[in-house]
C-alpha cells in the first residue's frame, strides 16, 4: 500500500517470510528503532495519521490534485517552522512571526498593486524588510538582553498595527502573475504528450539518484574510518524505502499538475537549512548557545552575534512565507497570518525541539508541521468543523511532546 | 560541663562511586559553638546535610542522636521540627519578598490560608530586634546587604524554635565589619541557650567563637579539640586538617629548569577583580603571578580565595568587574577582554564545574570535543564530519574514555571521563598556556592519576600550566612553583622544595588582617 512507502526505512513492512534471516532483520529494526527513538517516533506517527485518513477518507486523501493541495496549503508554515527550529534550538522563541507575515504581505501589495514596482524588485524588497524587521528583533534580545518572549510579543502586536495602517483595514490585490506563480504555480510542461507530468517526473528521477548517491558514499566513508555501519540487509531495505517513497510523491505530483514552484523552494530550503544546522560552523554554534549557555560563551562561541542572525533570518523566513502566503490568496488582508506563529511553534516541538534549547533538527519541524497539515486537510476532507479540529490539534501536540518527555524519563532512570 | 545534645554515630555516607563520609563521629555539648573544619571535600557539607535530613535516614548508616532521642529524619521539615536548622552557604531567600515574608515563607502567621499580617509583622520586628538588624520587616529582601541577609535567615530560624543552629561557612560572602557582627550574634545566641554548629576554614574566626572543633578529613572525623585549651594553637588545627597519609600517586616529574632570560609564557600584572554584584568586595585583589613554559605552578587557597574568580576574570571577563591589571604573553602585553580573545592568544580555561560551564551535557563526544576549535575542522565555515569524528576517535583513544562510541552524549559519562572529554576539547584548540582548575574535582583515584599523566605530558611538551587546587597532595606532588591565596590576595609563593602542606595552609588560612 503506498501509504506505508511514505514513512521511514524502519517502518517498512517487517520480513515476510519467517526465516532466520527475516527475523534478524526484525531483531536489528527493532534495535535501530528503539535507539533512534525520537528520529522515527514522529515519522511513525505521521505515516499512521496518513493511513488513518486514507482509510476514513476513502483514499480521498491520497488523490493526486489532494496531496497537490496539501502541499500549497502548509508551505507557509513549513517556512516558518524552519526558522522558528532554529530560534527554539537556540534557545528562545518568537511570537512575531505570524503578524511579521501579514506585514510583509501588505507591503507587497503596496508596493505591486498600489505602486506598480516590478514583481521580482518587490520580492526582493519585501525580504530585506523581514530580515531588517528580524535583524531589530534580534538586536534587541541578543545584545540589550531583553528576553525574546518579551521582544516578540511586542513584535506581534506591532507589526499587527502596522499590517493595518498599510491597509487602512482593506483587502489589497490582485498580484501581478509572476507572484501569484510563486504562491499557485506548478512547474512548466515540456516534450511529448504522456499522462503524467515531464519535467516532474525527471526531477523526481534525479531527486532518486542524489538520494541514492549520497547515501551509498556516506556509507563509504564510514567504512573507511572503521565505523560501525547499518547491516547490508538493512541498508538496501532503507534504500528501497527511500527511493519509493521519493517515487509515490513524485508519480502522485506528476499525475495531477506537476510540482508545485513551493514544493521546490521548500525543498531547497530543506536541504540548504538541514546542511547549515549539521555542517557548518554557524548550526553548531546554535545547539551550543542552546545546549549550554556558559559552557559555549566559555568555548569562545559569540554567542550575542549567533542569536542575532538566528532572528534575522526568522524574519525573512517569515517574510517569504508572508509573500506566499500573499500569492496564494492573490490579496493582502489584515487578517493574513493570524496564529502562525502558533502552528510553527507547535510544529517545532512536535518535531522533536526542546523548551530548553539545544535539541531539534530541521526535518524534525517538517515532520511536525506536515503532521498538523495532514490533521488539518484531513479533517476538512471529513468536514470536522474548525472548532473540533482545533481540539484536535492540541490534543496531537500534548501526546507528540508527552510521549516524549515519557520515553525520555523511561530511558534516563 | 554539660552532656552531648547531639551525638552522630560512625556516620558512612557513599555517592555513586565516591564515599564521602567514612565512619564520622561527632558530639556537641548543650549549649556550645563547635566548629567543624576541614579541607574542600573532607564532607563538612554532607554531613550537615545528612543531620539536617537533606539526605534522609535510610540514605546513610550509622546513628543521629538528638536529645536523646534516636532521630531518623525523612526532610528537612521533619529536622526543623525537632529544633535543628541549617543555613546553607547559598542564602535561601526569596528576593523580592520582604524580610517578614521570608522569615516566616513556609511557616506563615495564617488562619485558614489567610496571612495575619498584624502579627507577621509583630513577630518579625520582634525577631529582627533579637538579631540586632535594624531595618523594617517590610523591605524587600534584594535592597539589603549580604550581610543583613544572613541576620534574617538566623531570625528565620530563630522563628521556627531553634536549639541547634548550623552555620555552613557563614562569613565566606561577608566583609570584615559584618563578619564581626555575625560572629558576636552567635555568641549572643550561646548565652541564650541556642546551641551552634559552625562550619569555617578560618582559623581566627574559629578561635574566637568555638568551645570545641571537630577536624574532618577525607570523609572521617579525626579529632575533636579545646578550643580554650592552650595547646590547640592554629598550627595545632592544621596539621589536624592536612596530615593524611599521601597514598595518592602521582606521575614521576622532572622538576623544571626554566630557560633563563626567556620571559614567562603568561604573567599576570596587579590584577584586581570586583563582585559582580556587590561592587565594593574585591574577590582578587592586585594578584600578580607567572608561569613558564614546561613549567606547572599551583595556586593554592580555601573556597572563596579567590582564585577562579581570578582566572575567569583574566579569561575573557568571564566572571566578575575587571578593575585593573595587565596580562602579558610571552613579554608582550595582551587583550583578553572576551573569551575569543583569550583563545585567539592561545589560553585555555578548563574550569572547575564541567557539568555548568565546560559541557553541552546533551551533545555528543565529538561535537563538545571540537566546539572550542570547530575552525580546524571546518573549511569555510562547513565542517568535515569525518575528519571531526577521527580527532574525537584520537583523543578517545590517548586521553582513554570510556565510552563505546564518540557519539555518546556526554551527559551519560562518568564524572572522570567527562572530565578527559573537556581536557580534549582544550587540548584540541591547542594552547600555550593551560589554566586547570580543579582538574580532578569529584573523580575517583584511578582517573586522577590519568589525568596527571595528560598535565605532566603536557608540560613535558612545553605548554605553561597553571594547575589550582584545593587539595595540597596534588599541588605538591605536580607543581613546580605554588602560589597561595587567601580573601583575593596572594599570600605567598613557594618552590617544590619549600613546600609543605603546612607551610601552605598557613597561607592559605590567612585573614586580611593578618596579612597587613
Amino acid at each position: 500500500m503506498s501509504t506505508d512507502v511514505t514513512n521511514s526505512p524502519a517502518e517498512a513492512p517487517p520480513g515476510r517470510g519467517g526465516g532466520e534471516t527475516g527475523e534478524n532483520l526484525v531483531r536489528l529494526m527493532i534495535d535501530g528503532l528503539r535507539r533512534n527513538m525520537r528520529q522515527y517516533g514522529m515519522l511513525i506517527a505521521l505515516g499512521l495519521i496518513v493511513a488513518l485518513f486514507a482509510v476514513w477518507t476513502d483514499g480521498d486523501l491520497l488523490l493526486p490534485r489532494n496531496v497537490s493541495n496539501l502541499v500549497l496549503q502548509n508551505s507557509y508554515i513549513l517556512i516558518l517552522a524552519i526558522g522558528m527550529m532554529l530560534v527554539i534550538i537556540a534557545g528562545h522563541i518568537d511570537l512575531s512571526v505570524g503578524s511579521l507575515t501579514a506585514f510583509v504581505g501588505s507591503f507587497a501589495a503596496v508596493l505591486m498593486v498600489e505602486h506598480r514596482v516590478a514583481w521580482p524588485l518587490a520580492l526582493l524588497l519585501c525580504l530585506v524588510v523581514g530580515a531588517v524587521a528580524g535583524s531589530i528583533q534580534g538586536f534587541l534580545i541578543a545584545y540589550l538582553g531583553i528576553p525574546s518572549f518579551i521582544v516578540t510579543l511586542a513584535g506581534m502586536l506591532l507589526f499587527r498595527g502596522l499590517t493595518e495602517i498599510l491597509l487602512k483595514g482593506q483587502t489589497l490585490g490582485p498580484f501581478p502573475d509572476g507572484l501569484q506563480k510563486v504562491g499557485n504555480g506548478f512547474l512548466p510542461e515540456v516534450g511529448p504528450t504522456t499522462n503524467y507530468h515531464n519535467i516532474t517526473l525527471l526531477l523526481g528521477l534525479a531527486v532518486i539518484v542524489f538520494v541514492v548517491l549520497q547515501e551509498v558514499r556516506d556509507r563509504k566513508r564510514q567504512q573507511e574510518f572503521t565505523l560501525d555501519v547499518l547491516p547490508a540487509k538493512l541498508f538496501a531495505l532503507k534504500l528501497v524505502a527511500l527511493v519509493a517513497a521519493v517515487l509515490t510523491v513524485t508519480m502522485l505530483l506528476a499525475s495531477y499538475k506537476g510540482a508545485p514552484i513551493v514544493l521546490l523552494i521548500l525543498g531547497v530550503l530543506v536541504v540548504g537549512y538541514g546542511y547549515v544546522m549539521r555542517n557548518a560552523v554557524f548550526g553548531r554554534h546554535i545547539y551550543a548557545i542552546g545546549g549550554n549557555l556558559p559552557a559555549a560563551k566559555l568555548s569562545g562561541v559569540k554567542d550575542k552575534k549567533v542569536t542575532f542572525y538566528v532572528f534575522l533570518n526568522m524574519g525573512m523566513l517569515a517574510a517569504l512565507a508572508g509573500l506566499v502566503v500573499a500569492a496564494r490568496l492573490n490579496a493582502a488582508s489584515p487578517k493574513a497570518g493570524l496564529n502562525f506563529e502558533l502552528e510553527a511553534i507547535a510544529s517545532s516541538f512536535i518535531g522533536g525541539a526542546s523548551m530548553s534549547g539545544g535539541v531539534g533538527t530541521v526535518l524534525g519541524a517538517i515532520i511536525g508541521g506536515l503532521v498538523l497539515g495532514v490533521l488539518n486537510n484531513g479533517m476538512n476532507l471529513l468536514s470536522v468543523g474548525t472548532d473540533w479540529q482545533q481540539v484536535i490539534k492540541g490534543l496531537a501536540l500534548l501526546a507528540a511532546v508527552g510521549f516524549d518527555v515519557w520515553n525520555k524519563r523511561k530511558s534516563g532512570s | 560541663m554539660a552532656g552531648p545534645v547531639l551525638e552522630m554515630r560512625s556516620i558512612v555516607k557513599t555517592f555513586p562511586g565516591v564515599k564521602a563520609l567514612s565512619d564520622v563521629t561527632l558530639t556537641v555539648r548543650q549549649g556550645e559553638v563547635h566548629a567543624i573544619c576541614g579541607e574542600n571535600g573532607a564532607g563538612k557539607s554532607t554531613l550537615m546535610k545528612v543531620l539536617s535530613g537533606v539526605h534522609p535516614h535510610g540514605s546513610y548508616e550509622g546513628e543521629i542522636l538528638f536529645e536523646g532521642d534516636v532521630c531518623r529524619f525523612r526532610d528537612i521539615r521533619a529536622s526543623e521540627q525537632h529544633g535543628i536548622v541549617i543555613i546553607h552557604q547559598e542564602l535561601a531567600l526569596v528576593p523580592f519578598l520582604s524580610i517578614a515574608e521570608n522569615i516566616f515563607l513556609g511557616n506563615e502567621h495564617a488562619k485558614r490560608g489567610f496571612v495575619n499580617w498584624n502579627e507577621t509583622l509583630r513577630h518579625a520586628s520582634e525577631l529582627l530586634r533579637r538579631v540586632g538588624l535594624d531595618e523594617h520587616p517590610e523591605t524587600r529582601v534584594a535592597d539589603i546587604g549580604v550581610g543583613k541577609q544572613q541576620l534574617v535567615e538566623i531570625a528565620k530560624a530563630l522563628s521556627k524554635e531553634v536549639k541547634l543552629l548550623i552555620l555552613d561557612e557563614p562569613t565566606a560572602a561577608l566583609n570584615d565589619e559584618d563578619s564581626g557582627k555575625l560572629l558576636d550574634l552567635i555568641l549572643e545566641l550561646k548565652n541564650q541557650g541556642i546551641t551552634s554548629i559552625i562550619i569555617s576554614h578560618k582559623l581566627n574566626e574559629i578561635r574566637r567563637v568555638a568551645d570545641s572543633v571537630t577536624i574532618l578529613r577525607d570523609g572521617r572525623s579525626i579529632e575533636t579539640l579545646d578550643v580554650k585549651a592552650a595547646e590547640t594553637t592554629e598550627d595545632r588545627i592544621i596539621s589536624g586538617m592536612v596530615g593524611r597519609d599521601l597514598d595518592h600517586r602521582f606521575p614521576e616529574r622532572t622538576p623544571h629548569h626554566p630557560e633563563e632570560g626567556a620571559a614567562p609564557a603568561l604573567e599576570i600584572r596587579d590584577w584586581t577583580v570586583h563582585h559582580p554584584i556587590d561592587q565594593q568586595r574585591k574577590v582578587a585583589d592586585a594578584v600578580s603571578l607567572q608561569v613558564r613554559r614546561g613549567e606547572i605552578v599551583g595556586i593554592a587557597g580555601l573556597m572563596g580565595a579567590g582564585r577562579t574568580e581570578l582566572a575567569m576574570n583574566v579569561f575573557g571577563r568571564s566572571y566578575g568587574r575587571y578593575a585593573g591589571g595587565t596580562v602579558l604573553k610571552d613579554g608582550k602585553e595582551i587583550r583578553t577582554r572576551t573569551v575569543a580573545e583569550a583563545v585567539g592568544h592561545g589560553i585555555a580555561y578548563v574550569t572547575e564545574d564541567r557539568k555548568h560551564y565546560g559541557l553541552n551535557l546533551i551533545d555528543t563526544i565529538n561535537r563538545n570535543i571540537s566546539l572550542t576549535a570547530l575552525g580546524k575542522v571546518a573549511n569555510r565555515g562547513i565542517v568535515d564530519e569525518h575528519e571531526e569524528r577521527q580527532v574525537a576517535e584520537r583523543y578517545r583513544k590517548s586521553m582513554n574514555i570510556k565510552a563505546p562510541t564518540v557519539f555518546e552524549p556526554v551527559g551519560k559519562l562518568s564524572g572522570g571521563n567527562q572530565q578527559k572529554v573537556v581536557l580534549s576539547k582544550w587540548i584540541f584548540a591547542g594552547p600555550d598556556v593551560l589554566i586547570l582548575d580543579e582538574p580532578t574535582r569529584g573523580i575517583d583515584v584511578g582517573a586522577k592519576f590519568e589525568i596527571y599523566t595528560v598535565i605532566d605530558k603536557l608540560a613535558a611538551e612545553g605548554k605553561a600550566i597553571i594547575f589550582i587546587s584545593s587539595e595540597l597532595p596534588e599541588l605538591l606532588g605536580m607543581c613546580d612553583r605554588i602560589y597561595t591565596m587567601a580573601a583575593g590576595r596572594l599570600t605567598g609563593e613557594f618552590s617544590r622544595a619549600e613546600a609543605t602542606q603546612e607551610v601552605l595552609m598557613r597561607q592559605m588560612t590567612k585573614d586580611k588582617e593578618v596579612t597587613r
